[in-house]
């Protein structure tokens, strides 16, 4: 009975739903402050009712109720428990339930987090998520029901989870990334929820600016959780592909980055309004694309799944639904959003204005790049896929001019500066990162490499730049590491998501270019040198998992002698289905990796074995921690706390931190 | 005119420069970058071009996967059920390689009509098929989506 109950339970879900997006709305319309005030119980119900009948889901699962199509599907008796619970969203049904879960969950928080908004925009943001939400369960309901039953003849035992992602990181990954998606989903209803009611001052900044930096927050981690995963469990060593699937959530990062940025501009500055309204548009709607990219199987991919083209035509009318719903109020209502202070040339809006249309761009052409296979399907011009140099061919430039820019945004005012200043205080971070880049390429490698010069030089120039900075903020302030502490956290946050940016750009470029393999045979006994390191291959041996059998490798790994550490890659066949996995041995540091993957069994025991030197590779997920944590200080900073009452105090405590910066504008 | 006009008329003209360089960009790479797909019938007529980065796919001919003894040179058939085309792969086959399974090679036609491929990608999931591959089947007047439906003759 219970996945009948989940059912149900997702039906009245749906129902409240429906009422959510009608009658706080039209209560918002009308100035009906009861209907107004229904939104936050509506959703408190709805958030209720999801889970409910996500819990019911979950309970299945454990309890091994094959009878369920979708459990017969994704799970097995033998599978151990975390799995059985991850499998849930392991596959299309289940993965979209927890999409509309995790949307119900950031629309309860909306409802419990917003007592400072007037009630009129808490009506609107939550009627626009719940309209959202109806979709989404109606797209269960109709098209994706995880409840379905295999009566009468139920299987015995389900068919198990895809081996691939039977994996830790595969626990976390997909809620991490869709708590991003849908997080977006946030600042869209308070972009429709502005334009319905064409109010948009600072004040709608400060509310939705919080929001959209968590849900940036989530994204970046689920990303680089993603990238990690591939990582090591895909077993080419490779930890970016352009992979369609990977361009999909990696859009919306885009995007969403280029938002969190204008936000900050009309929130201080009041100017970019409806750019920042069409950014939260567009971040939405790409991640609903990304949404139906999965989903839908239309793309040769890494996560596309077996899927019936009844889905994929429900996403992609739901996805022509917000678009184009959105993009026709932001026609009818943008003209009277009206952006009133000016600034010059050499200023922080001008700057941030070419970061955003960097990032823009790059996401452009990253689409195009994505959805080329598919242009081209439709206009009958053949099958084609479009490889990872094009990707790298745009985005390698663009992020460098990025970086470049990006260390000057921090120390230029709003509104205008000057050039000699500027000069004054970068020139020391302009030699500093020049010199370093010219000189570091000498000790890595065997050969000098320029784009390494270049990557380092930009890398070290955003770092220098971030540290001159502080310099220039307490520039008069006595004693530094007091009046550091006294900085406000917001700007903390800045610098430490930026110095992420440096990791990630570093660990990127220096990996790609420093990265050596070697795919060779190997027999047990026999030693091999690769990159300063003696590999022997000891021996095999066999074992057995909860719900596979594996050879392991026993790789020793010597460096002048000493013997650095032992690896353990492995090869799994899974029971149910027989599929084969690897597993990768790595030992891993903050400078390098070592890598080693079994390939193959090869005739006489030996086996095809792929050895990796992957240096600085970890620092493209601690860059991206460091984004993320630097995300987090943002939002934990206080003025997004603070009580209608205390608006005035914090007001007064804002402008002086900003006439501190101006003596250098004059 | 007034400078703030002034101000946003060059603003949208750097725009609009930046965006139609991006664009003009983005046709010449993808010009340079697309792979074409081409099941192996249209390769055995002769309809694809020898030596430029194309992709190919069918299913994995059961009982001609040959792997070199002494190293990882690896030689496979695909076929799309009306012709086959030899694939020649250097390197580690992914996990869910497998005879009788639909794959997706990219790489260079050489003049001998062998397939030289530097990527070799597999299924990764047991209920899914490449739609090129699946399509390439259609084609093919074979009406089935998998390759589990195939005769492969002898």
């Amino acid at each position: 009975m219970v996945p009948e109950y989940g059912h149900y339970a997702l039906i009245l879900a749906f129902c409240l739903a429906v009422v959510l997006s009608v009658v706080p709305l039209w209560g918002a319309h009308t100035g009906n402050r009861n209907m107004m005030a229904t939104g936050r119980s509506l959703s408190v119900g709805m958030f209720a009712f999801v889970a409910i009948s996500f819990a019911c889901l979950v309970y299945s699962f454990l309890q091994d109720d094959f009878s369920v199509a979708y459990i017969a599907n994704q799970s097995n008796s033998l599978l151990p428990v975390q799995y059985k619970v991850s499998a849930v969203w392991g596959g299309h049904e289940g993965s979209l339930l927890l999409w509309v879960l995790i949307l119900a969950g950031w629309t309860l928080s909306v409802a419990l987090f917003s007592k400072q908004m007037p009630l009129d925009m808490v009506a609107r943001v939550l009627s626009v998520m719940g309209m959202i939400a109806v979709g989404f369960c109606a797209f269960v309901l109709f098209t994706s029901n995880p409840f379905d039953r295999l009566l009468p003849n139920a299987p015995a035992d389900g068919s198990d989870l895809n081996p691939l992602l039977q994996d830790p990181g595969l626990i976390i990954h997909p809620p991490m990334l869709y708590m991003g998606y849908v997080g977006f989903s946030v600042v869209f209803a308070f972009a429709i929820a502005a334009l319905l009611s064409g109010r948009l001052d600072s004040a709608w900044s400060r509310w939705s600016r919080p929001w959209t930096t968590i849900a940036w927050v989530f994204l970046t981690l689920g990303i680089a959780l993603g990238s990690w995963w591939a990582y090591y469990e895909l077993g080419w060593g490779g930890w970016w592909f352009w992979d369609p699937v990977e361009n999909a959530s990696f859009l919306p990062w885009l995007v969403g980055t280029a938002l969190i940025h204008s936000l900050a501009v009309t929130e201080k500055r009041g100017v970019f309004k409806s750019w920042t309204l069409l950014l939260a548009i567009f971040a939405f709607s790409l991640s609903l694309l990304g949404t139906f990219l999965v989903r839908s199987g239309v793309l040769t991919s890494v996560h596309a799944f077996a899927a019936d083209p009844e889905r994929g035509v429900f996403i992609l009318g739901f996805l022509a639904v917000v678009v184009g719903g959105s993009l026709t109020l932001y026609a009818l209502k943008a003209p009277s959003v009206k952006s009133a202070a000016s600034f010059e040339w050499i200023s922080r809006e001008s700057f941030l204005l070419a970061n955003n249309v960097l990032l823009v761009v790059a996401a452009g052409t990253i689409l195009l790049g994505t959805l080329y296979p598919l242009i081209a399907d439709a206009l009958n011009w053949g099958k084609i896929s479009v490889g990872p140099p094009y990707f790298n061919f745009f985005f390698t430039p663009l992020m460098a001019l990025v970086a470049v820019l990006m260390g000057v945004a921090a120390l230029v005012n709003w509104k205008r500066s000057n050039l000699s200043t500027l000069w004054k205080w970068l020139k020391t971070p302009i030699a500093m990162s020049l010199i370093l880049g010219g000189i570091l390429p000498l000790f890595i490698g065997e050969e000098y490499s320029f784009s390494a010069a270049l990557a380092i030089a930009l890398g070290s120039w955003i770092i220098l730049s971030m540290v001159t900075d502080v310099f220039y903020r307490l520039r008069n302030s006595k004693g530094f590491v007091k009046a550091f502490t006294k900085l406000p956290l917001s700007y903390k946050g800045m610098l430490i998501a930026h110095i992420g940016v440096a990791f990630t750009l570093l660990g990127a470029s220096l990996n790609t270019i420093y990265s050596d393999h070697r795919d060779l045979r190997m027999a047990p006994g026999e030693r091999l040198e690769q990159g300063g390191y003696e590999y022997l291959f000891k021996e095999l041996v066999e074992l057995r998992g909860p719900n596979y059998l594996a050879s392991r490798g026993i790789i020793e790994v010597y460096q002048d002698g000493k013997q650095v550490d032992v690896l353990h890659p492995e090869k799994r066949r899974y029971f149910s289905g027989g599929n084969l996995m690897t597993e990768a041995g790595i030992n891993a540091g903050f400078w390098r990796d070592l890598y080693v993957a079994l390939g193959e069994p090869l005739d006489n025991g030996a086996w095809a074995v792929r050895i990796h030197y992957k240096p600085f590779v970890r620092w493209i997920w601690l860059g991206a921690i460091l984004m993320g944590l630097g995300g987090l200080l943002a939002v934990l900073d206080k003025r997004y706390r603070q009580k209608v009452t205390q608006k005035r105090a914090s007001k007064v405590a804002l402008e002086s931190a900003s006439t501190t910066r101006a003596p250098s504008a004059s | 005119m007034h400078p703030v006009r002034k101000q946003r008329l060059i603003m949208v003209l750097f725009i609009v420069i930046f965006a139609s360089v991006a664009v003009g960009l983005m046709a010449y790479a993808l010009r340079e970058n697309i792979n074409l797909f081409y099941p192996p019938s249209k390769i055995a007529a002769g309809e694809a071009p020898v030596d430029t980065r194309i992709r190919a796919g069918g299913c994995v001919l059961p009982g001609k996967v040959q792997r070199a003894s002494d190293s990882l040179d690896v030689n496979f058939l695909i076929t799309d059920g009306a012709a086959t085309v030899a694939v020649h792969y250097t390197g580690i086959l992914p996990d869910l390689f497998a005879e009788g399974e639909a794959v997706v090679v990219n790489g260079k036609l050489n003049g001998d009509g062998v397939f030289m491929a530097t990527e070799v990608l597999a299924k990764h999931d047991e209920t899914y098929t490449p739609p090129e591959v699946a399509e390439a089947m259609q084609n093919a007047g074979e009406h089935q989506k998998t390759c589990e439906g195939m005769s492969y003759g002898s």
